[in-house]
């Protein structure tokens, strides 16, 4: 047994599990547990398989277009990723964004936090908790008196309605034909909701799978196109032309309506639908509170949502910024991402290379050269890994430590910080959720809580999102219609060397993007990605990262089938599968579970 | 009245052959100009955001880099219901909304479009990040163009030479051409993968 200097008792002696989906092109993430012999979880190692270094690919390239390489880079969160590099570029360059460039990408960057959170809860994680077939024994009337005593408001809810999406999905599933429902553990013990609740919530599944194709038409609005809008660095590339005369593609007040009413759609499915479901649904599993992991100890957040433009100082933002190490929520340290002693990346446990072993690097000083080797007790093959030697190299992911610290980020993390650091709406949102479900203050820390924090954080970036569009309006009232400074596009009007740091909160966790340019061009590009910091390897010290740390004690009804593994990582959301994307023939299963 | 139709391509231009769908409809946008209801888009690797364009269309062409295990750059078409309607519940990388979800749950949500043509082409080499298409791959591009412009014909679309609306395609810095011309030399951006996935590896 092992004691990490995160507090962590580590185990592996138990049987061993391991939970991986690779296929030949598909796998980018692996996860192995040790079991004691009451079925609960002593070791955690979380292997990242896939290698992406963004980094080597730019180099060269015109700073001006990074955006639109970092835009491929994930699957769902493109938009962050492109704000994340042209505020670094901006920085580096000294640019600065007018008013309304400011609240279009705020506007933009709410509304994908909305939709990302939207689709993560209904359609990659709600099948951890709900269990659909379930649902075909509701009784739909039952159904209807449940769904009107936890939304009073929200208009669909007759039994017809849900006799009907119930016969729908009857045929569904008769039909055989859709893998939507196939492959699911459904009648694990892990699964604690009745037929009802299980009926309302893949009910609004389907309705939000309406909503999510809606709200993103306010990044075609302002972008131009979806899914792949275009980014500015300096502004936003729409123009805006209230008076509906000039350039086609301006936005207007047409536009502006469009925007209105998406942002109220988002408004209403949160205080409607979203809250209420995981109000409703936390119920029926508050005694089941594992998978805190880091989110009680070590939590970390960059902050965002800068109120004025070009300020990133953490009075000027909506999201807080700040970290909270072991526990102590008394402290809230400030987070500095340019200073070299703050975040480092090790490598030891991951297949780089440094210069110097044991060494931490800052972002602008990273070095990405791969060494894929595997340790002593490894076994199966380099090319097909039977097990893991965890006290070797492991993963493609490197180790981001603050301080020193492995730190959990995402909206758990920025509700932790936010509560600690006494955040007017997050206290009240978080203490009314608690209320709600009557449970203590520690419950947050939980896969439960990382769950709820997302809710919370929707609703709260639906509020956001109406305050900045009323503040573009009164701006263009004013008669304010700069979307753009373009007064150092030309790279004559660049330093020889620059280098600069840009920084979101995108949905699943701190994201930031450190640039170097010299000579016009890129010399150095480092993106620090959420999944990073929580799907991160051990590191020198011996800490564990988030993600094997929240599957720390959790026990499992049945080993063999991983219903709690899956539902304490997918609340982090994770998001390793950031590019491939290529059928095979039969849609093979993606993800095995050997037990060993 | 002339169909709706939606001609997509998709995959992941930074990973070598993955990105033959998206170049096909850069080079069919570039050379062909179509009537009214007819959408050319780059649809990249986003899953559920493409289900709008689903919804707005009656038929579908799509083009995309297709595992059957085939010779690489051997041509695969496959129609209607043979194009793959699955949808894993189970998945770890949860980002991971193949195009099989897309279609499932747009069929789930009965806005699927009516018909479907999938023009698929057998990769040669995925495990190059940064990379481009491959010359077996690259030469696929025009006989895949030819199939759609066929089928287009058939369902009595209009389209004459020209340039199709480049709102919904790839900004143009990593566009084909400026995307392989600048790439940095294997000096400085280190090639290799994880060795688990190279072909012919495993």
């Amino acid at each position: 047994m092992t004691v990490t200097p995160n507090g962590f008792d580590l185990d592996n002696t138990g049987r061993r599990i391991v939970v991986d989906p690779v296929t030949r092109i598909e796998g980018h993430m692996r996860c192995e547990v040790n079991v004691d012999e009451q079925g609960v979880i002593r070791n955690a190692v979380s292997t990242g398989t896939m290698w992406r270094g963004l980094e080597v690919i730019l180099k060269g390239r015109d700073p001006r277009d990074a955006w639109a390489f970092t835009e491929r880079i994930c699957g769902v969160c493109t938009g962050t990723h492109a704000l994340t590099s042209v505020r670094a570029v901006e920085d580096a360059l000294g640019i600065t964004i007018p008013d309304n460039a400011n609240s279009i990408r705020n506007i933009m960057q709410l509304n994908l936090e909305i939709h990302d959170h939207v689709v993560h809860f209904y359609h990659l994680h709600a099948l951890d908790w709900v269990n659909p077939i379930n649902a075909l024994r509701a009784d739909p009337k039952a159904t209807s008196e449940l769904q009107q005593a936890v939304s009073p408001s929200h208009p669909l809810s007759s039994p017809g309605y849900f006799r009907d999406v119930q016969n729908r999905l009857k045929k569904f599933v008769e039909s055989g034909q859709l893998g939507l429902f196939k492959n699911g553990y459904w009648d694990n013990p892990a699964y604690l909701l009745p037929p009802e609740a299980d009926l309302m919530a893949t009910t609004h599944y389907l309705e939000a799978l309406d909503l999510q194709k809606e709200i993103v038409k306010v990044h075609t609005i302002f972008g131009g196109k979806n899914p792949h809008p275009n980014w500015l660095v300096g502004g936003v590339p729409c123009p805006i032309n209230v008076h509906s005369t000039g350039a086609v593609g301006a936005i207007n007040m047409e536009r502006l309506n469009m925007v209105s009413s998406i942002i109220d759609m988002c408004n209403e499915f949160n205080r409607n639908v979203y809250l209420p479901d995981v109000i409703a649904i936390g119920g029926f599993y508050k005694g089941w509170l594992h998978g805190g992991g880091l989110s009680g100890k070590s939590v970390m957040a960059y902050g965002d949502f800068p109120e004025n433009p070009n300020d990133f100082t953490p009075a000027n933002l909506h999201l807080p910024r700040g970290a909270i190490i072991n526990g102590n929520l008394n402290e809230v340290h400030e987070v500095d991402v340019r200073d070299p002693e703050q975040i480092q990346e090790f490598v030891d446990h991951s297949w780089y290379r440094y210069g110097e072993a044991g060494k931490g690097l800052h972002p602008w000083d990273g070095e990405t050269q791969a060494n894929y080797e595997l340790g002593p007790n490894a076994k199966g093959t380099r090319t097909n890994i039977e097990q893991i030697d965890e006290a070797a190299k492991y993963s493609w992911i490197k180790a981001p430590r603050w301080r020193g610290h492995a730190m959990e980020v995402g909206p758990l993390a920025r509700y932790v910080v936010g509560y600690a650091q006494g955040h007017e709406d997050i206290r009240n949102q978080v203490d009314g959720l608690l209320r709600a479900l009557d449970a203590p203050f520690e419950a947050i820390f939980s896969t439960l809580g990382r769950t709820a924090a997302r809710a919370l954080e929707s609703e709260y970036c639906g509020r956001l999102q109406k305050h900045f569009f009323d503040k573009l309006v009164q701006n263009i009232k004013n008669g304010d219609e700069s979307t753009a400074n373009i007064a150092k596009w030309d790279p004559s009007t660049w330093p020889k060397e620059a280098k600069g740091v840009g920084m979101t909160e995108a949905p699943r966790g701190a994201l930031g993007h450190w640039i170097k340019i010299k000579d016009g061009r890129i010399e150095n590009y480092q993106c620090v990605v959420p999944t990073t910091w929580n799907g991160s390897p051990r590191d020198t010290a011996g800490n564990i990262g988030a993600f094997e740390a929240s599957l720390m004690n959790t026990p499992m009804e049945r080993p063999d089938e991983p219903v709690e593994i899956l539902r304490t990582l997918h609340s982090f959301d994770p998001c390793l599968a950031c590019s491939t994307h290529v059928m095979s023939e039969e849609g093979a299963e993606l993800t095995t579970v050997k037990v060993r | 009245m002339q169909p709706s139709v939606l001609i997509l391509g998709i995959g992941n231009v930074l990973w070598a052959d993955e990105g033959f769908g998206v170049r096909c409809v850069e080079r069919l946008a570039a050379r062909w100009s179509f009537g009214p209801g007819v959408t050319v888009l780059d649809g990249g690797t986003q899953g559920l955001y493409l289900l709008p364009f689903l919804e707005a269309a009656d038929r579908l062409i799509v083009f995309d880099a297709v595992d059957y295990g085939l010779p690489p750059g051997t041509m695969k078409i496959v129609e209607d219901e043979a194009v793959p309607a699955f949808m894993g519940a189970k998945k770890m990388s949860l980002h991971q909304t193949g195009f099989q979800d897309v279609i499932a749950t747009a069929q789930l949500m009965g806005y699927c479009p009516e018909h479907l043509l999938l023009i698929g082409c057998q990769p040669e080499e995925l495990e190059d990040y940064g990379g481009g298409l491959r010359d077996v791959v690259a030469a696929q591009i025009d006989p895949a163009i030819e199939v759609a412009l066929a089928r287009l014909r058939d369902w009595g679309v209009e389209m004459r030479p020209g340039v199709s609306d480049a709102t919904y395609l790839a900004d143009p810095s990593i566009r084909q051409d400026a995307y392989e011309a600048g790439r940095p030399s294997a000096d400085v951006a280190c090639r290799v993968g994880d060795a688990r996935f190279f072909p012919g590896e495993g």
